[in-house]
């Protein structure tokens, strides 16, 4: 019957395979192609070579390395948070304590807001409830308020949705090997770090990648609490935005000035080197770590 | 891997350290749940009740009933945001569910090498970060007219077949071969095959994946921000949102943000309220990528 099938093509593969090659295959060979050139649209570009990637790398004109810095730091702290809370609270939460339900249902809301939404949200509960009150400035008086602010922001999205994850994880440990370790007189603290941790690394292995991708392209929440501010003018006149994810550079370079849309767009292809690679080598990491059930 | 359902039977009595945790909960929630709190209230207050007192609930002086949603509706034109957003995502969702399950099935059970090559194609473009192909993106959707909100699903298709072919995917395996030869047997040609046996068995990840699509392309804002047509007045709610908030210190009232801000969260929270199992198992279901 299979051989039957094949005829079917245009019915069941074509109108997925025309989106994805009209939205993601055809820019994505752009995108590569542009960022060796200068464009304004598609028929109208020259090219530059290796200029663009110059300069975003060396010219320290387009703000890549502050961003950069701003961006790995905001990551490894978020990914810590977010993931030893969310496994805490997973595991407090798998015990038998009234009313798990209710409060997993709060950790998890704050998922289904925007990230936009979720930006002007805190924005507007830290200036006005706290900073405006206390000490007359707001989140864009200094880069430690913003980066803070953010932490605040994406640790509380994301808490919730690491923690589903995990208590799914959780839950599907056997009690049989639970009880088998208790039966050998192992502690509590034995029990965690020998059977529970090992057995439930699958999740632990998706939690990471996921809270790794999405601080480390985190747009909508920094656009919308600080969008990049203060702003301070060095000595050659160039503006650095100290609170500029990699992300929202990509963006402010591109909208800034028309003769930087080739720019912007080698920036962007860095930002996808560095994804991938951080990416590749975590599954990696923690694959091996995984046990067989 | 190797489920074991735990019986409320099962379960030991609650014990005293149980409910000192359940008490700290209670807590931790009412504070988690305090910023949406506070901007509830804070929308029914004018602009000087908000700044000067955050934290307290409305009183006399700053009530001010509806005016700030009143303004926001006619000022913002947020049902009209709100409209858009719906038609997008209804549109979308249901033009990825239904194409991706059709491809996953097809690729699964022709297995060519392009079908093959098609399916890793897929995979990576899940890790493949939206900022690498936006500006190309948005200059191929503009040339060919994919700017108006009943246009736009194609590029969501687009975008989101990465993870539902995937996840379809991943269901299409595990369903036995032998149910399909017997309904070949029976005379069914492939799209009989398709809606009256496959379809029916795949109901729980097409919900999954209702789910998961749903609250991207709902809270998506870069993507319809570079490629719907605004000067045609095509706007989200997260557009709308940006467009009325951004730079606001001062110049729109911060009492119409608050309620702004209500006005999107409420549909989120009545979602959530609805569906709320579906959610954490779609999320579960979803996080088998990686």
């Amino acid at each position: 019957m299979y051989r039957s099938l094949k005829k079917w093509f245009p019915l069941f593969l074509l109108p997925t395979a025309l989106a994805f090659l009209v939205s993601f295959v055809v820019p994505f060979l752009y995108g590569i192609f542009f960022s060796f050139c200068e464009f304004q649209t598609l028929d109208r570009f020259t090219f530059v070579g290796l200029d663009n990637f110059k300069r975003v790398l060396f010219s320290g004109q387009y703000n890549f390395w502050q961003s950069l810095g701003f961006t790995a730091l905001f990551t490894v702290l978020s990914v810590i948070i977010i993931n030893v809370a969310a496994f805490l609270i997973a595991y407090a939460l798998t015990r038998n304590v009234p009313g798990r339900n209710l409060y997993r249902t709060v950790f998890f809301m704050p998922n289904l807001i925007g990230g936009i939404v979720l930006g002007y949200v805190w924005r507007t509960v830290i200036n006005y409830g706290v900073l405006i009150p206390l000490l007359g400035k707001d989140l864009t008086y200094s880069s430690t308020f913003g980066f803070i602010g953010l932490l605040f922001v994406l640790c509380w999205q994301q808490i919730g949705y690491m923690m589903i994850i995990y208590i799914a994880g959780l839950q599907s440990v056997p009690d049989s090997i639970l009880e088998a370790a208790k039966i050998d007189g192992a502690s509590g603290w034995q029990t965690m770090r020998r059977v529970t941790i090992p057995m439930v690394m699958p999740s632990i292995t998706i939690c990471l990648f996921l809270s790794i991708t999405n601080s480390f392209k985190l747009y909508d929440q920094n656009l919308a609490l600080t969008g990049g501010l203060p702003a301070v003018t060095d000595e050659q006149g160039i503006t650095h935005r100290l609170t500029q994810m990699l992300a929202l550079c990509i963006s402010d370079t591109y909208g800034n000035s028309a003769r930087a849309h080739g720019t912007a767009q080698a920036m962007a292809v860095v930002f996808f080197l560095l994804v991938a690679v951080i990416s590749l080598t975590q599954l990696m990491l923690t694959r091996r770590k995984e046990v067989q059930q | 891997m190797n489920r074991v359902k735990r019986m409320p039977a099962d379960q030991p009595a609650v014990r005293r350290s149980d409910i000192l945790l359940s008490v700290i909960f209670a807590v931790l929630c009412s504070v988690y749940a305090l910023p949406l709190v506070t901007i509830l209230y804070n929308s029914f207050k004018d602009k000087e009740g908000i700044i000067s007192r955050f934290f307290s609930l409305p009183n006399a002086e700053n009530f001010v009933g509806f005016r700030n949603f009143q303004v926001g509706i006619e000022q913002i034109g947020i049902f009209k945001a709100a409209f858009y957003s719906l038609v997008i995502t209804v549109l979308s969702v249901a033009l990825i569910l239904i194409c991706t399950s059709m491809c996953a099935w097809y690729i699964n059970r022709v297995e060519s090498k392009f079908c093959r090559f098609f399916y890793y194609l897929c995979v990576f473009s899940m890790v493949v970060p939206f900022q690498m192909v936006m500006f190309t993106l948005s200059l191929v959707a503009n040339k060919l007219g994919l700017t108006s909100p009943y246009t736009i699903p194609v590029v969501y298709l687009g975008f989101g077949a990465g993870l539902a072919v995937f996840m379809f995917s991943g269901f299409v395996k595990a369903i036995p071969v032998e149910v399909e030869e017997a309904a070949t047997i029976d005379g069914c040609n492939p799209p009989q095959m398709f809606f009256q046996v496959v379809l029916p068995m795949m109901k729980p990840t097409y919900i999954s994946v209702a789910i998961l699509q749903t609250m991207w392309v709902w809270n998506d804002y870069l993507l319809p921000y570079l490629v719907l047509d605004k000067t045609k007045g095509f706007v989200t709610i997260p557009i709308a949102i940006q467009t009325a908030v951004k730079d606001s210190y001062g110049t729109v009232d911060t009492g119409v943000n608050m309620a702004l801000l209500v006005l999107a969260i409420l549909p989120v929270i009545a979602f959530y309220a609805l569906c709320q199992k579906q959610i954490v198992k779609g999320v579960v279901a979803g996080a088998v990528k990686g």
